[in-house]
């Protein structure tokens, strides 16, 4: 080091304390050496900078406001060890064909944060920053959650071999349906299609997220009618049936007396929305295990936020947020349904609510490696526009450890509700027969399904009415590597 | 009526050749096969009989296909099942669980209901033919 350098140096270290504004890459908050540590959170923000601030200074401000940092200097800091507890943008890589774009990786250390707190977390990971005006737009792709501190969470209140042990069911997805109309319904007219769907082949009915208890049916009448239904089904069929009792209400109390009145009738599973947050599904959570009731999460309101390339969160960041929570069933795509989903990032969603250790892949959309621990899975849920034809898709991109849910491709059956729930029955079935027997099953999904339906009227009924339904709109949501298509 | 549980119950009841096939798959994987055997078929009755230890070394489909003909054979009125099992960390629960044998007749359920406070309904599903002693159910068949 030249004299000059030395005094510029110690130039900049008295700098850093004078009272004013001074960039935050100065402050502490961008680290291109820093060594990142086992313990430490890691996040992968995309950061839109406002024209003419350069992008490490734009990761910087993203560290410093999601940690210690305000807008200004201040010389409580001193009083600090201010450098365990700033967060540190350790690398900025321009976001592939995206004007504009970074991703900054930031890395927390674990003391930032609360033991088994999703709320604490988040309300520094996601809390001021989002609305800071030096970016035009910030989204959080990734996280790393490590192990020590995934360690803190209760987890999944069951997880999925529970669930399957619970219900005695193995070896093929579960099948649900959303009772339709989504509102409106008595709470007897209820039970009927309830009954229907479950003793017609059904392991799941649903509450939607939107139905708790309005007028044209308080929760209480609903939740006798449709256990009225679930016990008949099960004495029709000789199989464990459930109805998701959608416990969501304004107050914790309110939610708490219903799963209670749930438990007393005898179901086996309860259901929350994300609407409630994520205090309220942690409690939930707590509440599910204790009580032997599966939990099923319905995703409402996410995509608000996450679907935007852009700006917000990823959802397979929620989803972390939510295994950790504790939830037993997620909402988390379709690919061939109505609703948003690319495929490899649906698959990455899955691969989140599912395996013990997720590595990093661009493809998928993860930038880092995950490792779960021994934490159990979450069972997620595809729901919105698929139906039996399609099943040989269903099963190539989502799997078996999955709960398919047919509202319409149920209900809407010409035949009726039961017909429908034994034709998605049938095709299921068919199609895990003919992927184990060694077929190609996604090449002649089609003639696995039509020679099925030679035995099954309601199948053939079903192929007929929805056989060449397909939404193929483009995704807003990609991850920006795809190297090469993946075949799985 | 049809009991409904396992994994293939909805598709006509699978011929020796087909159960063989996945055998075969479950041997793939790695999966011991076992058999088990019961004359209760509540929903909830996880404690089928087990035909045997589950045949954690025995790498032949046709030496599993034998040992569900010999159940037959000494249950020929029971509902049998034909589980492969997947006992890799973070599975170690059953993979595959079929019935590969039905009673020639099956009579089904009956629902009690006893009401509560409330309107409220405490439910209880008996399987009718258990309301007979073991060895009495389906035909008498031991």
């Amino acid at each position: 080091m030249t004299d000059t350098e030395v005094n510029k140096s110690q130039k900049k270290k008295a700098d850093r304390w004078s009272a004013g504004v001074i960039p935050y890459a100065e402050m502490g908050y961008w680290k291109p050496d820093y060594e990142v540590k086992d313990s430490d959170v890691l996040c992968a923000f995309r950061v839109s900078p406002q024209p003419g601030v350069p992008p490490e200074e734009a990761a910087a401000a993203v560290a410093g406001e999601s940690s210690t940092a305000t807008w200004t200097v201040v010389w409580t800091d001193r009083l600090t060890n201010y450098d365990t507890y700033q967060a540190k943008c350790y690398k900025v890589e321009p976001v592939p064909n995206a004007e504009n774009q970074y991703i900054a990786y930031i890395a927390y250390n674990i003391d930032l944060f609360e033991e088994g707190s999703i709320a604490n977390m988040t309300s520094s990971i996601i809390g001021n920053v989002f609305g800071f005006k030096a970016l035009k737009a910030l989204r959080l792709e990734d996280m790393r959650i490590p192990l020590h501190y995934v360690k803190t969470f209760q987890g999944p209140a069951h997880g999925i071999i529970m669930e399957r042990e619970y219900l005695n069911k193995f070896g093929r997805p579960l099948l649900g349906a959303t009772t339709k109309p989504k509102l409106g319904l008595s709470a007897r007219n209820y039970g009927r299609v309830v009954y229907e769907a479950l003793r017609g082949g059904l392991d799941f009915t649903k509450d939607d997220e939107n139905i708790n208890s309005q007028p044209f049916m308080r929760w209480r009448d609903r939740y006798l009618f449709s256990m009225e239904a679930v016990n008949r089904a099960q004495e029709a069929t000789g199989e464990i049936k459930g109805h998701y009792l959608n416990v969501t209400a304004g107050t914790m109390e309110d939610m708490y007396e219903r799963a209670e009145f749930a438990k007393e009738l005898g179901s086996v599973i309860i259901m929350i929305d994300l609407t409630i947050g994520y205090t309220a599904i942690q409690s939930m959570a707590k509440w599910a295990r204790a009580n032997g009731c599966i939990l099923h999460l319905h995703r409402a309101g996410y995509a608000t936020y996450a679907r935007q390339k852009n700006h917000g969160v990823n959802f397979r960041v929620l989803a972390k947020w939510m295994r950790l929570a504790g939830v037993d069933h997620i909402h988390s795509g379709t690919v061939v349904g109505k609703l948003e989903g690319d495929p490899n990032a649906i698959r990455g969603y899955y691969d989140t609510c599912r395996e013990l250790k997720v590595p990093r892949d661009p493809v998928r959309g993860f930038y880092f490696d995950q490792e779960w621990g021994s934490m159990p899975g979450v069972m997620p849920v595809a729901s919105g526009g698929i139906h039996a034809g399609q099943m040989h898709d269903l099963l190539h991109y989502l799997g078996e450890d999955v709960v398919l849910q047919f509202g319409g491709g149920t209900i809407g059956h010409p035949m009726g509700i039961a017909a429908g729930a034994t034709a998605n029955r049938v095709a299921v079935e068919a199609m895990i027969k003919a992927r184990n027997e060694g077929r190609d099953y996604r090449k002649e999904g089609d003639d696995i399904l039509k020679a099925a339906a030679k035995k099954s009227r309601e199948l053939d009924v079903a192929l007929a009415t929805w056989g060449d339904i397909t939404f193929n709109y483009e995704s807003t949501d990609v991850p920006d590597v795809v190297e090469t298509p993946t075949s799985a | 009526m049809r009991i409904t549980q396992g994994t293939f119950s909805y598709l006509p009841d699978l011929t020796d050749e087909e159960i063989t096939k996945q055998i075969q798959y479950a041997l793939d994987n790695g999966w011991p096969c076992s058999v088990e055997f019961t004359d209760d078929p509540h929903p909830r009755n996880n404690l089928w009989e087990m035909w045997g230890l589950p045949m954690f070394d025995l790498s032949d489909a046709a030496g599993v296909l034998a040992e569900v003909n010999e159940c037959r054979k000494a249950k020929p009125e029971h509902y049998i099942r034909l589980n492969a099992y997947n006992a890799n960390y973070g599975k170690q629960t059953v993979a595959l669980s079929f019935i590969v044998q039905r009673p020639s007749e099956e009579p089904g359920f009956r629902l009690e209901r006893q009401e509560s406070h409330d309107r409220s309904i405490r439910y209880t599903l008996y399987p009718y033919a258990t309301e007979k002693p073991h060895g009495e159910r389906y035909n008498g068949q031991r």
